[in-house]
């Protein structure tokens, strides 16, 4: 069983994540057939802080039960979203904008998957540097 | 949009991220740990109810909490990266394969079929 505390941050990391994407969605509504740009948006920068969080707090400081589920669990993951990124590649698929469909999966991956490498390489290299 | 609807989104994007945690966990205390089954789980079944939702066409508020709250805060975009990332580093090539095209693939079928089901009640 999670103890409370973590529950309890992941909760309200969740939240304002949840929020802040929901804000923006609100704010910028997509155009279709279009880019979704506030789902690219906050995967990319979710992805990227999620990458810094996740190195740091495993790597770097001490081992702490909160700060993990409130700014990675809660935060990031509530800030992005599989689904909805799911469901727009569909309605791409459906209306045959298949160009579109293929280069928002693969830019999405390829960004997120850039996203963690170079906050982890900055966590890291930050890291050496404290050591040398 | 009434702050109401704003207050939802926060209590159900939280709700939504400990569904997900607690899932995950479930998923992974049960699995090997070679390869990220509860993210996996946890954003498919994601895809299948964001698209039962779409397929219900609520209106405006109910698609706001039901789909971009609820089901928007539950799936991970960063999370499923960030595995995948560090299985790239531990040179897992198959398994990093499978969890990037059988993601994507998997999750717009799970999409569709959700709709389908959402379509049709």
């Amino acid at each position: 069983m999670p103890d409370r505390r973590e529950v309890a941050a992941v909760f309200a990391g969740g939240a304002v994540g949840a929020l802040c994407r929901a804000l923006l969605g609100e704010a910028y509504p997509a155009a279709t057939p279009g880019w979704p740009w506030v789902t690219f948006g906050v995967n990319i920068v979710g992805a990227f802080l999620l990458g810094y969080f996740a190195t740091r707090l495993q790597e770097r400081l001490p081992l702490s039960s909160y700060r993990r589920p409130l700014l990675g669990t809660g935060l990031c993951g509530g800030l992005t979203t599989f689904s909805t990124m799911q469901v727009e590649l569909l309605t791409m698929i459906d209306t045959r904008h298949y160009g579109l469909a293929i280069s928002y999966a693969t830019t999405s991956v390829a960004g997120g998957y850039a996203a963690i490498h170079l906050a982890t390489a900055m966590v890291r290299r930050v890291r050496v540097q404290v050591r040398v | 949009m009434t702050v109401l609807v704003w207050l939802g989104v926060v209590l159900i994007g939280g709700a939504g991220s400990v569904l997900r945690f607690a899932v995950d966990g479930a998923i992974s205390s049960r699995t090997h740990r070679s390869f990220p089954y509860g993210t996996l789980v946890v954003n498919l079944s994601g895809a299948v109810l964001l698209g039962l939702v779409t397929g219900l066409a609520l209106s405006h508020d109910a698609a706001l909490l039901a789909g971009t709250a609820a089901v928007g805060s539950y799936t991970t975009f960063s999370t499923w990266m960030f595995e995948s990332q560090r299985l790239a580093e531990d040179r897992q090539v198959p398994s990093l394969a499978v969890n990037i095209v059988g993601s994507l693939v998997a999750g717009v079928a799970a999409a569709a079929l959700g709709r389908l089901v959402g379509s049709h009640l």
